[in-house]
């Protein structure tokens, strides 16, 4: 009866050991994949067991994060004015995870982040409690509330506000806008909320200053006169241009025509500019043809995602057409479009001197304990046009705010240079246009610590009221004065 | 008995005749770390959920080492050659069973549906009753062979204690599914577990006397020897039962494990490797046909083939008529976020299994908050246990000794791979307690009454012979030197 029992005994350490094989599957050679999954519920719980690091601007932090009442995730994230500044962080919500800030440096908000990892395994050690660490943004407070709340009187509308010298990001708002703190949590109530917002189709949740592209309108105009500068067609602002008027577009019988009567027979690049005469640079476009406009509108970014890091869409400007369509594309019509943050970059380059630096908005990432993990450094992006040029288009900018259609814009003791734009869209112009307003402030000693872009899809002005000069600029105007004010 | 002829085995059928030490201090000392590690535990889940060490620590470190100290000197005195590694391991289980009851009672989240709370004081309670029936089976079954003289009641026992669930007004359907449960006086018990080792005595008693009329009267066929028509009468039976459970009481692992103990000991008795072949055809048989046409046996195994699909189900709330269950995917997630050295007791989130979390599914625990390196230990301390009851079974001097350790030990076995396996997703899942570590009273009762039969085996087995008693008129024997 032994010999049966031998094997009998074998059997069960065969079962035993299908056992131990299989643990070893699923601990060890599973256990990653297992344990990030993301339908795992530990993920969740993990993520939200501690209070979440804040991000911080002007060094105060505009989040926090609150105990919840429910039994699994312990914290939820709560924003102060969150409306305002939800373009900026994104949400981190229980239920629907995380956008923008909040999801690219998550790792760091929760602590997870494997440059935390030393410091994490020490904290275990000493019986710490896991802690995330802070980001800290170069937004301005007083700029961003400017942007939001001008913005907020108009409806809707995007505003981006950059530092023309390290490209950092002092405001960016998109109104209409949601507060993020409304679905933070993962309860009945949190996901209405989100399913309303998302449904809204005024698209709150979209974050306009990068994520939406409008035509550019008459504000395209600087990018057309920069290559005009660059690729030699002028060499400066008073020069004539010898435009006729009316001006007929190559391979068509149609006139470009010009808003109302101005005088842009032969004006020069300044008086175009002055009064947006879209047969000027509607001529330098055809002329100049569509490689050397594409060569200069892509060094102003055109074409290509921008990562602030949150992304942005690309902007547009067309790689296939005719004349007729580049001269059109030249005045911002056509296929042109651009985000807020592509113009408000346009406007920086010029009042840098020529030289585009990347936009940031993330300045330092700080471990727990205040340590700098990782702080940005300014980085040269391209030099769409040269110093001369740059301060050429400058000059030709000033006047069209000391005496053309952008005068809202003036600051008393700064020179303000901008450019005004309406651009037109739906089929045969049939939806009200959008306002456009692009500027930058340059003080006594030439340094230029601001430059702004501005967009308002204002639906319930009159057609005939919408102007960049008149709804967008008085927000660029004090969009400039908070940053100036601190300085 | 076939070994007398084998000259490879016949020492081992006399292993320890004479002078055996009798290991008990052995056993005292591996109790202590039975006990210490189990307090060990307490304390660390204590700090680890409250920052404290938890109040009751004094009087649960007292509790443990009371039963187990009984448990020894009643084995010091009424089984002193016993096994000496039997006890100290079922007490180990048992201790940190208990110390991961009481870690799950803490959950809020268990709390909030009746599945925790107050389940280790209860269970505390069903443990001193445990080794209560330890102690009795101990002093009152002074040799196993007694049992023997049970074997057609144990039958009748067996039958009655698998079918008492099905009937009405006794059954309590406490659990999704299965039907495995009667309820008495506000207790529930679970009378399969019982069932096992009282169905053990039957077939070790039945095949002692039958196995040389299975063993030598058949035919062979195609290489393989063919029982007998009236001799496989039996084995139809129990297969009939154990399907009959199967598709009344939708419980699979309690068929299976029946099943599996019976063949075992069929093949144990006749050494017929022909009864391995028709015992797992036949439970192959029944359970694909099982599968296929009862709808909870058929959920089980789709949540076994593809746990996130029946996850998703569950959690969509599709009415098609069947429960479905997320705990499949549940208990992997726990598995696989314990990794290798676990996330530390009271740190893990098993109490996400919510149903059973602390009862059929309590390995997920201690594999999310003891990882890779808990779960292997636990494995094999029950492999150890199989394997000293498997050992005894070879020790043993008599045949029904020998079918009876083997039967206990294997369906003991049967029982953690298929509950083990289960919650680890290597075969579907079936409703069985984990031995000493689930929450429960009729499982912690059986499985100690279980080890005391086998402590009473082992006991026999390694026991000196008497000596014999001198005769004044013997001769001084002469020794012949060849």
């Amino acid at each position: 009866m032994n010999k049966p029992l031998r094997r009998i005994a074998i059997f069960c350490g065969l079962l035993v050991l299908a056992l131990l094989i299989r643990d070893n599957w699923l601990q060890y050679a599973q256990a990653d994949k297992l344990q990030s999954d993301k339908q795992n519920p530990r993920v969740a719980i993990q993520r939200y067991a501690q209070p979440r690091g804040d991000i911080i601007v002007d060094g105060k932090s505009i989040t926090g994060s609150v105990a919840t009442d429910g039994t699994d995730l312990k914290y939820k994230r709560t924003w102060k004015d969150g409306p305002m500044w939800s373009p900026v962080t994104g949400y981190a919500s229980q239920l629907v995870g995380a956008s923008q800030i909040e999801s690219i440096e998550d790792g760091i908000l929760t602590g997870n982040d494997d440059r935390l990892f030393f410091r994490r395994t020490l904290d275990m050690i000493t019986g710490k409690k896991k802690e995330g660490g802070n980001v800290v943004t170069t937004l301005d407070a007083a700029a961003q509330k400017a942007a939001y709340d001008g913005l907020k009187n108009r409806g809707k509308g995007a505003a981006v506000a950059i530092d023309p010298k390290t490209g950092a990001i002092l405001a960016m708002a998109s109104t209409p806008s949601y507060d993020p703190s409304s679905f933070a949590g993962i309860m009945q109530k949190d996901g209405n909320t989100f399913g309303k917002l998302d449904k809204d189709k005024d698209k709150p949740l979209t974050n306009r200053a990068l994520r939406e592209t409008y035509p550019p309108g008459s504000t395209f105009k600087i990018v057309t006169a920069a290559a005009a500068l660059e690729h030699g067609k002028y060499t400066n602002a008073d020069e004539k241009t010898n435009t006729p008027l009316p001006w007929i577009m190559p391979g068509t019988t149609t006139p470009l025509k010009n808003e109302g009567n101005i005088p842009c027979k032969d004006a020069t690049l300044r008086v175009a500019l002055r009064y947006s005469c879209n047969t000027v640079f509607g001529k330098i476009g055809a002329d100049l043809g569509k490689d050397k406009m594409l060569e200069t509108a892509e060094k102003f970014g055109f074409n290509k995602e921008q990562f602030t890091p949150v992304r942005s869409n690309p902007s547009v400007f067309s790689k296939d057409m005719n004349t007729s369509q580049t001269a059109l594309s030249s005045i911002g019509q056509y296929n042109t479009a651009a985000t807020p943050l592509q113009m408000a970059m346009v406007a920086a380059a010029v009042a840098n001197d020529g030289t585009l630096m990347e936009p940031y908005m993330v300045s330092q990432l700080q471990a727990p304990s205040l340590d700098v993990i990782e702080q940005h450094t300014p980085k040269k992006m391209s030099q769409p046009l040269s110093q001369k040029n740059a301060q050429i288009l400058q000059s030709m900018m000033e006047t069209v705010v000391s005496e053309g259609t952008g005068t809202n814009a003036q600051i008393p003791g700064y020179t303000v240079g901008g450019k005004t734009g309406t651009a037109q869209h739906g089929l045969n112009n049939s939806e009200k246009p959008y306002a456009w307003f692009l500027s930058y402030a340059k003080a006594k000693d030439g340094s230029s610590p601001v430059a702004v872009a501005v967009v308002v899809e204002d639906g319930s002005a009159n057609r005939g009221d919408i102007s960049g000069g008149g709804l967008a600029a008085p927000i660029a105007k004090s969009v400039m004065e908070a940053v100036l004010a601190k300085k | 008995m076939s070994s007398t002829t084998n000259p490879s085995t016949n020492h081992t059928s006399t292993i320890g005749s004479i002078g055996a030490p009798s290991r008990r201090n052995t056993e005292l000392a591996l109790l202590v770390f039975a006990v210490v590690i189990p307090v060990f535990a307490y304390a660390n889940v204590g700090l680890a959920l409250n920052n404290e060490v938890p109040a009751g620590l004094l009087s649960y470190g007292l509790g443990l080492g009371l039963l187990a100290g009984v448990g020894h000197l009643v084995v010091r005195k009424f089984a002193p050659y016993a096994d000496p590694l039997l006890l100290p391991l079922a007490t180990l289980l048992n201790g940190l069973g208990l110390v991961v009851i009481w870690r799950l009672d803490q959950s809020k989240l268990l709390k909030s549906i009746h599945q925790a709370g107050s389940a280790a004081p209860r269970q505390l309670l069903y443990t001193a009753l445990a080794i209560g029936l330890f102690v009795v089976v101990l002093i009152f079954l002074k040799d196993h062979r007694v049992l023997q003289r049970y074997t057609y009641i144990s039958m009748v026992g067996a039958l009655v204690l698998l079918l008492l669930p099905l009937v009405p007004g006794l059954g309590a359907n406490i659990t999704y599914g299965a039907k495995i449960w009667i309820s008495v006086a506000g207790f529930s018990i679970q009378p399969g577990e019982f069932a096992k080792i009282v169905l053990a005595v039957f077939f070790a008693g039945y095949l002692m006397v039958k196995r040389d009329a299975l063993a030598l009267a058949s035919r062979r066929f195609m290489g393989i020897y063919l029982p007998r028509g009236r001799d496989l009468g039996p084995i139809i039976v129990v297969w009939m039962i154990s399907i009959l459970i199967l598709v009344f009481e939708t419980d699979l692992g309690t068929s299976l494990l029946f099943f599996g103990m019976f063949v075992i000991m069929l093949y144990v008795a006749t050494e017929r490797t022909s009864w391995i072949v028709f015992g797992l055809l036949m439970s192959a048989a029944g359970a694909v046909g099982v599968a296929s046409f009862e709808p909870h046996v058929k959920t089980r195994v789709q949540a076994w083939l593809d746990p996130m699909r029946e996850y998703t189900l569950s959690r969509s709330g599709v009415h098609d008529g069947v429960v479905h269950s997320e705990q499949a995917m549940q208990a992997l997630w726990a598995f696989g976020s314990g990794g290798t050295l676990g996330t530390g007791l009271g740190r893990g989130h098993s109490e996400l299994i919510r149903f059973a979390a602390n009862s059929d599914f309590i390995l997920a625990t201690f594999g999310e908050e003891l990882g890779l390196a808990g779960i292997m230990a636990i494995l094999l301390i029950y492999g150890l246990i199989v394997e000293r009851g498997i050992r005894t079974a070879l020790a043993a001097r008599d045949p029904f000794g020998k079918l009876l350790a083997v039967g206990l030990s294997g369906a003991f076995g049967l029982q953690v791979f298929v509950v083990a396996g289960g919650v680890m997703g290597l075969i579907p899942l079936t409703g069985m307690t984990m031995p000493f570590l689930a929450s429960g009273g009729s499982s912690v009762i059986a499985n100690w009454a279980l080890i005391a039969i086998l402590i009473r085996i082992s006991d026999t087995a390694r026991r000196p012979a008497p000596a014999p008693a001198p005769s004044p008129d013997a001769e001084m024997t002469q020794v012949v030197r060849p």
